[in-house]
């Protein structure tokens, strides 16, 4: 935001009052972050047909673009643009129409607390992590909507099991990041991402044994948070037609699309700054390339993901639930004690 | 400025707004005029005509995985300020700072606990055994 | 063997037996309906004849007791087999014994739909081929065969409570307090999960499946009708359409059939041929099977694993061999369409060692893993017991326990000259249903090798010029060629009359033709035994209690091929 403010002050050369810059600066960070999700749908679409081709031992898209098929993602959001819009006879109308819309703002809005590199965050507040995850579970509201407003048995149940499966996940998912609270002392992300500084062993992931195997259960439980193999319950093309959005078409449809794809970089990303130490180097003190550094990292957690979703076979939906409740849960409450206790014994908070 | 942070979300919320009706907007340009014909407007049940609603009570696991939800979200919510201060105030307050939690979520884990032996965490509860449910459907 | 069937039969009911026939080494015996129960009953209990094969109607207008009713048994622990028939004339019926074997309660639905044949105390007389407006019955011989109907109303088929809107309340449900709705589904017949066009109308309580009911027909395409209107070598190319995926067994075995009423052996060769294709086939088929499964649980990698080995065998091997990947039409009555081409042996020996290669690949990915193994161990279980009176046969009986396999039970087309271990799973649940088709593939590929060792030369169809076609030289060179060909094709093969049952293994189990010739050039009857028809029947039970997601990863394992389903 302090980088932007400036940018639009000093070198565009306009004159704002703080209101002013207040406005012009959060909207266009707003833009800028807009743009990152309609890029991560655009890329990873692409990427992940790549890199499912390369496990699948074929190509992925060839055809459209000089390279590789680069050119298919615009390909598709053409088309997409095409479709005809459908609205069944039966359905609720206006929560068919709001829930797309809802799902993308709820995917929007964490990303204003994403610390992309030292200043260039859109809302550096103290409450970062917890404003995070609260926004990010209104997903459940559009999913719910979006599955009972198209009066569809198929979109019902995939709406059930998201909502069922979302919720669930998200407490694993917050619980993980606790211990990482108590070790920084605070909730504002670009404080968790300095108080990884100095080496992949200050990295919250690397610092002990326990909050390793809290980012392992923060990394399990984002990839059912955002209904991913092998937790794809709301979608399971086999099972469920195509879930929650079997009756959206064209562009309500491409809302959906692109929200999950954001939400993938977007785990990815809060894994990056919470967990893999943001945009410090794994040796050093030094701040170099932030920016790219921090992408690397969670463009890396991105491929991880993928290729755990073209490797494993899908759970069923009382498993999901068992691996959630009776599994992930406890053991971050365990990670919550182990956690606590090393970091009274190890000293390392001045008792 | 506190609220400047936040005034930043209300400016994303109305970005947001606008970019999803944007993107609805130029779809609406480009795409063909629905021409509704036939059984276009049928919802999808795999090429069958949809039997009744979907519009029904349904089961009640979904409803119960909510309700825990909440109660471990309360908790979760409770356990973030501690865990915010826990370094600040360790030196004055000590492990007792630490214990107290663990108590509070040691009660949280009794219902955990609860309703795991009660075998409410498992998804299909009635119905599961084969024999059970042969006199439903013998009915 | 049978003889001792007939034997027993004959002191136990004496005079009940009206006649006893051999046909074709067919030992069968007519029996009056009422007494059919009583018969079979004794049959399964005494003489341990476990399985009610298939129930096949046939039609003899000229006849006062019109119909004539099949009933084909098999004992797997004596190895023997026997034909209860029952003359029925058209308006009466017969007493049903599907409380005997569950397998006739289908089988005796499709000859009511397709004859008219009631049958009494039958728990759910309904059709299951044609569509349920459908007037008269199609196999009679006068139903007109060019006469269609055209009906698209769909069948609601649980319909014995009342709806509330579509969904019923679960407390109206008798001994059940349970205050949420049930919902009623339908999955299929277009659903990604159903292979082909299949229906299961279920009923969900959340995601437990209180009751489910399946249709199928919807690729009814009169199968049996058609073969009825053309000649015997005219049918082979239809047989392709039956189980699409392993064309080529549905060639050999229906040849082999039709050899068996002609009396007939092909040569050697042939025979090896046969064999050698019979297993390409099988394994193309469980390939399809598991990976499609496996796609069904989410695991879509190993679709591609496997999908590549069948493409390049379809590439390489089938399509060189006969010109199309799918439609093979490759077996001839009397032989085959052509001779291997050259480099046969090579090409086949490198895609059973990539085939190897990406057996390996799949079972590591799949075989120890937690979800995997979460989701398809105790997960559809079938008895042996349960699984014969099904009529299962195939992979998905040897994954209950029982090494039951024509190739050695009943040894065709030389297989008894072929070293091979018949590998068996032990729960009877899907697990064991993808990992015996796994072994079969390796044990196909150890068969495959042993062909090619004993191919010699030699001709590849019979010298019978009342069976096989002169060679193309004689019909352009000589005037006893062009008279032999013109008589063969147009008035067809005669075969003499009688009746004959000819089965072989196919990939999903039995796969048998029940052959009745008037010694015209055209079948009387041609019925086929789909070993997926009985399989099938057993789905609605299996599932009931389970899951959606388990009912998706069951109906993969089962493997249902809707072409040979419906035929």
């Amino acid at each position: 935001m302090e980088i932007i403010t400036k940018l639009l002050t000093e070198t565009f050369g306009l004159q704002l009052d703080n209101t002013g810059q207040l406005v012009a600066g959060g909207l266009t960070m707003a833009l800028i972050m807009a743009l990152v999700m309609a890029t991560c749908a655009i890329v990873w679409t692409w990427a992940e047909r790549k890199v499912a081709g390369f496990i699948q031992s074929r190509y992925g898209p060839m055809r459209v673009g000089k390279y590789h098929g680069a050119l298919q993602p615009v390909a598709d959001m053409v088309k997409i643009l095409g479709k005809e819009d459908i609205i069944p006879d039966d359905a609720d109308k206006p929560l068919f129409v709001l829930a797309p819309i809802i799902i993308f703002i709820a995917s929007l809005l964490p990303w204003a607390a994403v610390p992309f590199a030292p200043g260039f965050i859109a809302s550096d507040m103290d409450l970062g992590l917890f404003y995070i995850f609260a926004v990010s579970s209104g997903a459940i509201v559009g999913i719910l909507m979006a599955g009972w407003a198209s009066n569809n048995k198929w979109a019902l149940y995939g709406a059930a099991r998201g909502a069922a499966q979302m919720v669930s996940y998200e407490i694993p998912l917050a619980l993980a990041t606790i211990p990482v609270v108590m070790r920084t002392g605070s909730l504002n992300m670009n404080d968790i991402v300095i108080g990884q500084q100095g080496g992949i062993f200050h990295w919250n992931a690397f610092h002990d044994p326990f909050l390793f195997v809290a980012f392992m259960i923060y990394f399990i439980s984002s990839i059912a948070e955002v209904n991913r193999g092998p937790f794809d319950m709301p979608e399971t093309e086999s099972e469920l037609v195509a879930g929650y959005h079997t009756e959206y078409t064209g562009m309500r449809f491409a809302l959906f699309f692109l929200s999950e794809y954001a939400n993938l970089f977007l785990v990815s990303c809060i894994a990056t700054a919470v967990f893999l130490g943001g945009w410090n180097l794994p040796v050093g003190n030094a701040v170099v390339l932030p920016g790219l550094v921090f992408l690397a990292k969670a463009v890396l957690l991105v491929l991880i993901q993928i290729w755990i979703r073209w490797t494993l076979p899908r759970l069923r939906v009382d498993q999901l639930m068992h691996v959630c409740w009776k599994v992930l849960i406890p053991l971050s409450l365990l990670c919550l004690l182990g956690s606590g206790i090393l970091l009274m014994v190890s000293g390392e908070i001045a008792a | 400025m506190l609220h400047e942070h936040y005034a930043v979300v209300l400016l994303f919320i109305l970005f947001g707004i606008f970019f999803a009706n944007l993107a609805l907007g130029a779809a609406k340009i480009f795409r063909p005029r629905s021409n509704r014909v036939g059984d276009k407007g049928v919802s999808f049940e795999c090429g069958e005509l949809p039997v009744g609603s979907a519009w029904v009570r349904f089961n009640i696991r979904f409803y119960l995985i909510a309700l825990f939800f909440i109660i471990f979200d309360v908790e979760v919510i409770f356990i973030y300020p501690w865990a915010a201060v826990f370094k600040s105030l360790y030196p004055a307050l000590g492990s007792l700072m630490f214990i107290e939690m663990m108590v509070f979520i040691a009660i949280l884990v009794l219902g955990l606990v609860y309703i795991w032996a009660k075998g409410d965490l498992d998804w299909v509860k009635t119905l599961s055994k084969r024999d059970g449910n042969k006199e439903v459907s013998g009915a | 063997m049978s003889q001792k069937l007939v034997d027993s039969l004959k002191s136990e009911f004496g005079d009940k037996i009206v006649s006893v026939n051999n046909s074709c080494g067919d030992e069968s015996v007519l029996v009056p309906g009422d007494s059919l129960p009583a018969v079979l009953k004794y049959l399964k209990e005494s003489e341990s004849c476990e399985q009610l094969t298939d129930v096949i109607g046939v039609d003899y207008p000229e006849r006062t007791e019109r119909f004539e009713v099949n009933y084909l048994l098999r004992s797997i622990a004596n190895k023997s087999r026997i034909n209860v028939k029952v003359a029925v004339e058209e308006g009466m019926d017969i007493p049903t014994v599907s409380d005997i074997y569950k397998s006739a309660n289908w089988a005796e639905r499709e000859v009511f739909d397709l004859y008219g044949v009631k049958f009494r105390n039958h728990p759910d007389l309904r059709r299951i081929l044609c569509h349920h407006e459908f007037e008269g019955h199609a196999l009679r011989k006068d139903y007109p065969i060019e006469q269609g109907q055209f009906l698209s109303t769909p069948e609601k088929l649980i319909d014995d409570i009342e709806y509330h809107g579509g969904a019923f309340r679960a407390d109206e449900v008798e001994g059940e307090d349970n205050p949420f709705d049930l919902l009623n589904v339908n999955i299929g017949p277009s659903h990604p999960a159903t292979h082909g066009a299949l229906r299961i109308e279920v009923q969900l309580d959340g995601e437990t499946i209180v009751k489910a009911k399946s249709e199928i027909g919807y690729l009814h395409r009169c199968f049996e009708k058609e073969a009825e209107d053309h000649t015997w070598s005219q049918v082979m190319p239809y047989t392709d359409r039956l189980n699409y995926v392993s064309s080529m067994l549905n060639n050999c075995i229906y040849a082999s059939s039709v050899e068996k009423l002609l009396g007939v052996e092909v040569p050697q060769r042939a025979q090896i041929i046969r064999v050698i294709v019979s297993e390409l086939s099988r394994i193309i088929d469980h390939l399809v099977c598991i990976c499609a499964n496996l796609v069904d649980i989410g695991a879509l990698t190993n679709y591609w694993y496997f999908y590549n080995i069948r493409e390049g065998i379809y590439y390489d091997i089938i399509e060189p061999l006969c010109g199309s990947r799918l439609t093979t039409n490759f077996a001839r009555i009397g032989g085959l369409s052509h001779d291997l081409f050259d480099g046969f042996e090579d090409a086949v020996e490198k895609h059973l060692q990539k085939m190897e290669v990406a057996i390996k690949e799949v079972t590591g990915l799949i075989a120890r893993n937690r979800i995997f193994l979460d989701r398809t161990v105790d997960v559809g279980v079938l008895t042996t017991d349960e699984a014969l009176s099904y009529g299962y046969t195939g992979p998905c009986l040897r994954a209950t326990g029982l090494d039951y396999d024509v190739r050695k039970h009943a040894p065709y087309s030389g297989y008894e000259d072929y070293k091979f271990d018949v590998p068996i799973g032990e729960n009877g649940d899907t697990r064991d249903r993808i990992m015996v088709r796994m072994e079969e593939m390796y044990q196909s590929a150890s068969i495959i090798r042993q062909g090619i060792q004993k191919l010699t030369p030699g001709p590849i169809a019979l010298d019978n010029a009342s069976v096989s076609l002169p060679p193309k030289e004689s019909v352009y060179g000589s005037i006893e060629g062009v008279m032999n060909q013109f008589k063969l094709i147009s008035e067809g093969i005669k075969v003499p009359a009688g009746e004959a049952y000819g089965y072989g293994e196919g990939a999903n189990g039995e796969l048998g033709f029940f052959c009745v010739s008037d010694g015209t050039g055209q079948p009387h009857r041609l019925k086929v035994r789909p070993p997926c028809f009985p399989i099938f029947s057993a789905f609605d039970e299996i599932i009931e209690g389970l899951m959606i997601a388990d009912a998706i990863a069951i109906l993969g394992s089962i493997n249902i091929i809707a072409g040979e389903l419906d035929r």
